[in-house]
Order: C-alpha cells, then sequence, then structure tokens
C-alpha cells in the first residue's frame, strides 16, 4: 500500500478540539457531573446515582413548563416560518428597494436581547406602553403582569418581532438563487402563483427553511433573557418555560442535582428533535 | 516532469480516480479528453496538489511532492468559469501573482506587457475585467496563468463558455502560446474535435480510468479499447457486432460475409465488435471490396459543406458523414458503403484485435 | 401551430433610446413559416435572446407588431400566446415524477384526465422516456431533462411555436448528436414550427431548414444552409458560419476577372464601379493545393493540423494567412500553389455579396 501518513496535519484540528472542548464538552460533562451528586454546600458532594433523572421525570413542575415550552415553541414556529416566507415573496428582487429592505428586516436582529425585553415590557405596558394603551382603548382588558393570556401574547408577539427576520433573510436567499429561467418556463406551462409557490419556490427553499426551523427551534429552547425581563416567568408560572425554570431551580433554590437533569433531559431533548427533523427533510435529497 | 504513479482517489463508496500512472514532459500540451464525470477535474486536482491522492504518489521532477501544500508548487489554473479580480484592471489581475512573488515593479512591468501582447490583451490594460468581453475575460485568466511562470499549467474547459467563433480563435492561438512557455500544460475537454484542434497528445478518461495516453492522432486513429473510441469519436462512432471463423468474417443480425485479410485471419475465432469512424461510411462505392448495405434514412442533417446522414442498418444506429448536401426523406431506403479495411476490431473484452488500415487518399 | 410574422419589429432596453445603435434589435419585418425549422445562429449579444424573447412575450417591443396566424399577439402575454420553450438550463420540476412534469401544463389549463394521461403517454414514447415515466425528475441526466422541458411543450397539442435557447450547452458531445438528431426527426415527423437559437453554427445548420444569421442587432442573411455555405451575403456570415470560416482576401478586379498578389482569379460575377473596398471570398473547402506550376497561386505553408477526417492547411498567400482543407491521408506538395474552384469564388464590395454583376 501506497497510502501516505501525515501526521503533522494533526496539528492543524487542533484549535478546534481546544475549542470545542473549552465551551461544549467541558461545560457539558460538569453538568453530567451534577446531575448524579447531591450537595449540601461547601463543595462536599455524594453519589447519588439517576435519583433526580427519576425526581425530574416524575415532577408535575417539570411536565408543566416543558408542555408550555412546547407551547411556546409551536406557536413561533408556526407563526414565524410562513410569516418569513411571506414577507420574503413580497420583497423586491431588484433595484434599489432591496438594500433598504434587507436593512430593515436585519435590524431587530441587531438589538441586545435585554434591550428587546425591556422595550417591550414598557410598550405592552397597560397604562404608558403604546401597545398596552391601544389595546386597552379599544375595550379590551389587557394587563400582561396580572392575565395569563395577555401574557403569552406579548411573549409571543415580542419573539415574532424579534426573530421572524432571521427567516425571512433565509428565505430571501433561498428565493434569489432560483434561475429567471424557472419562472418562465412556469408562465409558459401556464402556472398560478400557487403552483409557482408549490412547485419552484417551496422546493428550492427547502434546505434554507430547514436551516431556519432548526434555528428557530433551538433557539426558542435557549431563550431565557427576553421573557425574563419581560414577566420573569409570570403571572405565577403560566409563562415560566423550560430555560426560566431551569435557573430557577439552580440558582433560585439552589437545587443542583435536579437543574443539572433537567438540563440534560432537555439537551437530548433537542438533540433528538432535530435529528429527527433534519435526517426527514434530508431524505431523497442525494445530490 | 510531472509523474502520477497509481493514483487512485476515492471519497466514500466511490471511486473518482483509478489507479492512473501518467508522465508528462515540460514543454508539451496534454488534453484530458473525458464525458462529463470521468474523472478529469478530479485529476487535475491530484496534480495541483488541491487534492491528496487515497492511493500512488505524485512525483515532480523526480521528487515525491504527494503531501506539498498548492502554494509550495509552483502551478496555475485557469477554470471555465472566467475567474478575474472584478474590481482591479486587466493590468492588475495580470501582474497579481507577480505582486505575491514580490517580483521589482520593472520586471512585472516588462512581463505583464508581454503576456498581454501575446494573447491580444495590449488595448485593454486599463479596463476591468467586467468590461470585457467573454473571450478577452477568459484571456485575462490565461495571461495571469502565464506570466507566473507556473511549472504546470492546468486548464479546465477554458474555453467551454465561449461563443463558438470565439472558441476557434482562440483555440487555433492556443499551440503557438503553450510552445512559448516552457511548462506542462493540461487541458480537459469533453469535445473530441477540441481535442484533435489542439494536437499534443491526449489521455482519455473513462469513469476515472485512464484508457490510453499518446499523440493526440494516433489515439485517435487506433484507440486501444471500444470506450476509447468511443470517447474520442464525434460523430458518435460507428458499430456493428462481428463473429470471426477462420478468414471470414460475419456482420450483423443477417451474417454479411467479408473474407478478412491475411494477417487478420490469423486472429482467435470469436466474438468482435467492428467499429468504424463516420467519415468512411459513404453513399457512393470506395472501390473494390467495399461492403455494401441497404439502410432505412432515420435522419439528415445538413451543414453546407457537409451532410449528417443517420442510418439505421441491421439494426443499428450508423451515422454516415459526407461531402455535399445530400438530402434523404425519412424513412428512404439508401444504399451505404464501407470498406472493410476501415474496420477497426475490438475482442469480446473491448481491446483493439486489429487497427483501420491505412488507405491513401 | 401557426405563422408567425414580425411587423417592423424593433427594440431598445433602455427608456429613450436615441440613435440606431441604442436598438438591440434593430427594426426587422420578416414571415416564420408554419411548420419551418428555423435557427437563429450569431455571437453573444447580436440580438438574438431578444428576438427569441420578443416571439414568446418575455420581452414587448418598443415598435412594431407581432402576429400569430393573422391575429395580433403584441400585447399579449406570455401565457396567452401558447407557445412552448426549451431553456439553456434544463429546467424541470424537482418534486414531481416524470410523468407529473409532462402533466402540468396540462393540469394548469384544466385538461380532463383521461385526455391528459393519453396525451402524457403519447409524448413519453415520442421522448424515448416511457420507461422512466415514474422516476423523480431530478434523478435524470441532462440530457434526459432538457427531453423532459421539450415534452412539457409537446404535450400541449395546440403550441403555436417551439422555440430552443441554446438547448445542448449542458450536454455532453455523444448526447448533443442524439438529442439533435431526435429534434430533427420530430420535425420531420410532425412539422411543428421550432425557432433554435445558438452561436453554434453546426447546431444551428443541422437543425434548420432556414437560417437566420444576426449580427449586433440586425438579420444579415437568412438562407438555407446550402446558400449560406456557398453565398454568404456578407463577408460576416462567411466568416462565422463554416469552421474554418471563409477566406476573404482583398483585390482588385476588372470585370470577371481579378488579382490578388499579381495573380489571376477568374470572378463568377463583374465588379461594380465605383466600390473603394474589393474582397475576394473562397471556402477553405474550395482551395486545393498543387505542385503542378503552371496552375495556381504560390503559397507557404505555415502549420498543418490533422483532425482525423480532414487536414487544415493555415499557409500565406500574397503575405495574407488562408485556411484549406484537405482530404485524410492527402500529402502536401514540396512547393504548394493554391488553385480556387473559380465556380465557388465570391466577390464582396465594401463587405457584401456582388450578385450577377451588379452591385450591393
Amino acid at each position: 500500500m501506497n497510502k501516505t501518513w501525515n501526521n503533522k496535519a494533526w496539528f492543524m484540528v487542533l484549535p478546534v478540539l481546544l475549542l470545542v472542548a473549552f465551551n461544549a464538552v467541558i461545560p457539558l460533562m460538569t453538568v453530567v457531573n451534577y446531575s448524579v451528586q447531591e450537595t449540601f454546600g461547601n463543595n462536599l458532594f455524594f453519589f447519588e446515582g439517576v435519583k433526580w433523572f427519576r425526581e425530574v421525570l416524575h415532577s408535575e413542575r417539570f411536565h408543566d413548563s416543558l408542555l408550555r415550552q412546547f407551547f411556546f415553541t409551536g406557536t413561533i414556529l408556526a407563526i414565524e416560518i410562513p410569516l418569513g416566507v411571506i414577507i420574503a415573496l413580497a420583497m423586491p428582487r431588484s433595484g434599489i428597494w432591496v438594500p433598504v429592505c434587507l436593512v430593515l428586516m436585519a435590524l431587530p436582529l441587531l438589538v441586545p436581547w435585554n434591550v428587546v425585553g425591556a422595550m417591550w415590557n414598557i410598550f405592552a405596558l397597560p397604562d404608558i406602553g403604546l401597545m398596552g394603551y391601544s389595546i386597552n382603548a379599544l375595550g379590551i382588558d389587557f394587563n400582561f403582569t396580572r392575565q395569563p393570556v395577555s401574557a403569552w401574547f406579548t411573549v409571543i408577539v415580542m419573539d415574532v418581532w424579534h426573530w421572524t427576520s432571521l427567516v425571512v433573510l433565509l428565505a430571501y436567499a433561498g428565493l434569489r438563487s432560483i434561475p429567471d429561467a424557472y419562472y418562465q418556463a412556469a408562465r409558459i406551462d401556464s402556472a398560478s402563483r400557487w403552483a409557482v409557490f408549490r412547485y419552484i419556490q417551496l422546493p428550492k427553499m427547502k434546505r434554507v427553511l430547514t436551516i431556519a426551523v432548526l434555528l428557530r427551534f433551538m433557539d426558542s429552547f435557549m431563550i431565557y433573557t427576553e421573557p425574563f425581563v419581560l414577566t420573569g416567568g409570570g403571572p405565577g408560572n403560566t409563562t415560566t418555560i423550560l430555560s426560566i425554570d431551569l435557573v430557577k431551580a439552580a440558582l433560585g433554590e439552589f437545587n443542583l442535582g435536579i437543574a443539572a437533569a433537567m438540563s440534560i433531559i432537555y439537551f437530548l431533548m433537542t438533540l433528538l428533535v432535530c435529528w429527527v427533523f433534519y435526517s426527514a427533510m434530508m431524505r431523497g435529497e442525494d445530490e | 516532469m510531472l509523474e502520477l504513479r497509481q493514483v487512485s482517489k476515492i471519497i466514500g463508496a466511490e471511486t473518482h480516480i483509478d489507479g492512473v500512472s501518467l508522465t508528462l514532459h515540460p514543454g508539451t500540451l496534454n488534453v484530458l479528453l473525458g464525458p462529463t464525470l470521468s474523472g478529469k477535474t478530479t485529476l487535475m486536482r491530484l496534480m495541483a496538489g488541491l487534492e491528496q491522492p487515497t492511493e500512488g504518489t505524485v512525483h515532480v521532477g523526480g521528487e515525491d511532492v504527494t503531501g506539498r501544500a498548492v502554494r509550495k508548487r509552483n502551478v496555475a489554473m485557469v477554470y471555465q468559469q472566467f475567474i478575474n479580480y472584478p474590481t482591479l484592471s486587466v493590468y492588475e489581475n495580470i501582474a497579481s501573482p507577480l505582486r505575491v512573488a514580490r517580483v521589482g515593479a520593472a520586471e512585472i512591468d516588462r512581463r505583464v506587457r508581454e503576456a498581454a501582447d501575446l494573447l491580444k490583451l495590449a488595448p485593454y490594460l486599463e479596463r476591468t475585467p467586467l468590461q470585457l468581453s467573454g473571450g478577452q475575460q477568459q484571456r485575462t485568466a490565461l495571461a495571469r496563468a502565464l506570466v507566473k511562470g507556473a511549472d504546470l499549467v492546468l486548464l479546465d474547459e477554458p474555453l467551454a463558455n465561449l461563443d463558438y467563433k470565439l472558441r476557434e480563435e482562440l483555440r487555433a492561438e492556443l499551440p503557438r502560446i503553450f510552445s512559448q512557455s516552457g511548462a506542462i500544460f493540461v487541458y480537459a475537454t469533453t469535445e473530441p474535435s477540441e481535442a484533435l484542434l489542439l494536437g499534443g497528445n491526449t489521455a482519455t478518461l473513462h469513469q476515472g480510468r485512464l484508457t490510453q495516453f499518446g499523440p493526440t492522432i494516433d489515439v485517435y486513429r487506433d484507440p486501444a479499447d471500444l470506450v476509447t473510441a468511443r470517447t474520442f469519436s464525434d460523430p458518435p462512432l460507428n458499430t456493428i457486432a462481428a463473429g470471426k471463423t477462420g478468414a471470414r468474417l460475419m456482420i450483423g443480425a443477417e451474417n454479411m460475409e467479408i473474407r478478412l485479410p491475411g494477417d487478420a485471419a490469423s486472429l482467435p475465432d470469436g466474438d468482435y465488435t467492428a467499429a468504424f469512424h463516420p467519415h468512411h461510411l459513404v453513399l457512393k462505392s470506395p472501390g473494390r471490396g467495399a461492403l455494401k448495405l441497404s439502410g432505412t434514412v432515420a435522419v439528415t442533417e445538413i451543414t453546407g459543406s457537409e451532410s449528417f446522414v443517420h442510418v439505421d442498418v441491421h439494426g443499428a444506429r450508423w451515422v454516415s458523414l459526407v461531402h455535399g448536401v445530400h438530402a434523404f426523406p425519412l424513412g428512404a431506403t439508401i444504399d451505404v458503403y464501407v470498406d472493410p479495411q476501415r474496420f477497426m476490431l475490438f475482442a469480446a473484452d473491448g481491446s483493439l484485435a486489429r487497427p483501420a488500415q491505412r488507405i491513401a487518399a | 401551430m401557426a405563422r408567425i410574422e414580425f411587423d417592423r419589429i424593433r427594440h431598445a432596453y433602455m427608456a429613450n433610446p436615441r440613435s440606431e445603435a441604442d436598438y438591440a434589435l434593430k427594426e426587422l419585418s420578416m414571415t416564420w413559416e408554419d411548420g419551418g425549422a428555423y435557427a437563429l445562429l450569431g455571437p453573444s449579444g447580436c440580438g438574438k435572446t431578444t428576438l427569441l424573447n420578443i416571439i414568446s412575450g418575455l420581452v414587448h417591443p418598443s415598435g412594431g407588431n407581432i402576429r400569430f396566424d393573422g391575429t395580433d399577439v403584441t400585447a399579449l402575454s406570455t401565457e396567452a400566446r401558447n407557445i412552448a420553450q426549451v431553456f439553456q438550463f434544463p429546467v424541470i420540476y424537482d418534486t414531481m415524477t416524470v410523468r407529473q412534469n409532462l402533466e402540468f401544463p396540462l393540469r394548469n389549463r384544466g385538461v380532463a384526465s383521461g385526455e391528459i394521461a393519453r396525451r402524457v403517454d403519447d409524448t413519453l414514447r415520442i421522448i424515448d422516456l416511457a420507461d422512466k415515466a415514474d422516476r423523480p425528475a431530478r434523478r435524470l441526466t441532462a440530457d434526459e431533462k432538457q427531453k423532459i422541458s421539450l415534452g412539457r411543450g409537446l404535450v400541449r397539442s395546440d403550441v403555436n411555436a417551439i422555440l430552443f435557447d441554446e438547448p445542448l450547452t449542458v450536454i455532453d458531445p455523444h448526447m448533443k448528436w442524439q438529442l439533435r438528431s431526435k429534434l430533427k426527426q420530430l420535425h420531420q415527423r410532425f412539422a411543428f414550427t421550432m425557432i433554435y437559437v445558438t452561436h453554434d453554427q453546426t447546431e444551428a445548420l443541422t437543425f434548420a431548414d432556414k437560417v437566420v444569421v444576426m449580427y449586433e442587432g440586425e438579420v444579415v442573411q437568412t438562407g438555407t444552409p446550402d446558400e449560406l455555405f456557398r453565398k454568404p451575403r456578407h463577408t460576416f456570415v462567411g466568416y462565422f458560419i463554416g469552421s474554418p470560416g471563409m477566406n476573404v482576401l482583398p483585390c482588385e478586379a476588372f470585370g470577371t476577372t481579378a488579382t490578388i498578389g499579381g495573380h489571376k482569379v477568374r470572378l463568377p460575377a463583374g465588379a461594380p464601379k465605383g466600390a473603394t473596398a474589393l474582397e475576394i471570398g473562397i471556402r477553405p473547402e474550395f482551395i486545393t493545393l498543387t505542385g503542378d506550376k503552371r496552375k495556381g497561386i504560390p503559397v507557404t505553408v505555415r502549420r498543418v493540423e490533422d483532425i482525423g477526417r480532414f487536414r487544415i492547411v493555415h499557409a500565406d498567400l500574397d503575405g495574407r494567412p488562408i485556411a484549406a482543407t484537405l482530404p485524410e491521408g492527402s500529402e502536401i506538395p514540396a512547393e504548394p500553389r493554391a488553385v480556387l474552384d473559380p465556380a465557388n469564388v465570391n466577390l464582396y464590395a465594401d463587405s457584401w455579396l456582388v450578385e450577377g454583376g451588379r452591385g450591393p
């Protein structure tokens, strides 16, 4: 065999290995470590096996926050993906308005997350906030600090405002990559606007939309700052999604074991859903 | 001298290059001929060092350079797409490899102007590439490759995106440009006619295998096997099944009999494929000994100077390439002739058993 | 299928064209006969794609009218013109099978499903894809995809014309032959009106009954392949058609005799009076080389290309480069002289062909 070996190549991947180790593997292992131990402070730990996992999986509190999490994720995906595609379809394909639209779309993505939370907190206040005041002026009783429905409404509208742009930009990039000949062929075939969308635009956007769904799905599980600043998980526990619950357990109640077990379950769940979704979308795509 | 020794490239389960050994000498033009996905681009990337072989080694001047980075090899490449720096002038585009090599300003100026003269770009040096026609853009890319003084210049279907006539013009100039440089030129193309017009040597590729390498016209005339013959025939090669017993060759479904000359009679008996080039299938008898066959016209194409008559003969679709205008209605029955001396006989395993015989015009 | 008429059609891409040069397509009146196979041939930027898009309705001309069978369609959209088009890069609907691709234009037009099935089956047979009907279209090769594009046009039995925009660009040489002869066969069988845009002379000449040669927004000649080959109306046509192109040599002429570098050449037509630049045009195919000192004009051979079925000789004649093609296996004489076939010598005055003794 004439196979060539070049051991220098290993040095090339070293920086990546180190980076991944520091920002993924080591923190994850710390969490795994916490999830199987009990502590009463003073840095004393006792091995507890799968006790915390059993406890978490049987706890009603976890079930509730998980359910809220899925409700939140499902709702924002159901709104942001179609809305993003619709906006992308409505954007001009060429001309001086293209950069203007792109900058406008990018703006919400540039705002820091805690600022988004604070902004919407003030915006939605029923007495002085523009949105809160306007809704009340329409005769609808709206107070997100007291009513669960109002709180959910505000959290979701805020997320849609913040993140639909991301979907728009991705979908727009996908649309721009379609050659003109496809649209011309469709006109010649007398395809309706819907048929053009269904058979040309949607298939060509499939890859970028898959990425968009994955990003939004993972982000919605990670999201913490904005709802924390806005509602703090309230009123009561009504908007306590997983991440907020997790922080409460870890830092509020100092239940490190429970929090660690929750994180791991939550991590595996995200991984599983992403994997299943991605392989389903990419099946049959071999080119 | 560039040498590939038993080079293979396997990605996943797919073999892209399969045990290619090839030696190329300085100052030669070498055409890589093969259809899309036959491995031309991969082979070039292996030569350049842009990819590392899974097996085998690459040698330059006898030295093993297999693992060496592209930047440390003296290689230039021109692609099918016109790749230039869009914001730089033609002058700066051509000068760019020299600037990287920190050549002195006076020397750069001399070499850029020399290359520009050679490629007829002198009037456009101050323009940017986007102000040029496609042909001029590709000339700029060629000039940049030449000015570098590379030992190995790789051209990957450089004329494919140009108009037919521009292609013809540039192609006519290339051998002259190449001959003034001492580099090894490698030129990939899918078109047999392009290989013939360029001359030099040709390596034919089929499914990642090198099927033959030699002077272009020799490969065309005496292909080593059926696959090479097909790759190197435009219009497509005419073929028909043949069975040999002693000095007799039985052709086609109807077993037309031909007597083989002495040297061919000594071949082992068995099944062969008889093949010949379309311009050897003619509409008038070329003389004694010619085989007369009756065929049905499938379609006639006329270029003004020549006609391509597609005929179905004994269950095979053949093309006759003849001078002048010959129009036949669809489905007409006509007689076509071929001199069996023109037959190349390929054995059952595809290898050439007997080449076509030369006949003086 | 329909007869297509251009009535003083012209087009400029800019809003306010000022001079003739601003027009991508200069004023043109011509008729495309029903059932004709036409090729639009010219270099890139000559206006051939603009012309095609005017027929398909993707471009609306700045001036003039276009009629299909006498009906003015200038203002009609692409959909309403009922034409079919095959593009440079295969356009297929990725998510559909081959069959669904062919059904698509019929479904969009609300054709009954029994009728759809019947026509799709017919079309699949015509384009030789019956055995691949239920495969996903995106799995097919480039030439098969082009056949699907074509099939989507053929399946609509009532199309006015089928337009081709350099359809063989991405097809390998061997498949080019098959696809091209397939198109020709379809034309001979069904007499569709076909218009084929290309820069490749071989494709144009082999495909078309009538070739329209364009140059800088103008039609310079329309004719059969044979006419374009033997009697190019303009030196550009002579250069553009044929490989290598026609040799064009400056000359002096008196009556029916031309003089090149002190040697006399017989002309088929007399030179016009008052023409400033006279040239003779002779195709490489009509030049033979001889060693006979009593015939022809001496030449110096520069280079010989052996391209298998013939040889191309590049030589200098009176200091001007000429090309001649010789048959396979022919020898080049030691002191070669070029003999021009008098029947195929053309005379050009100011680049336009001199016909029958009259000026252009």
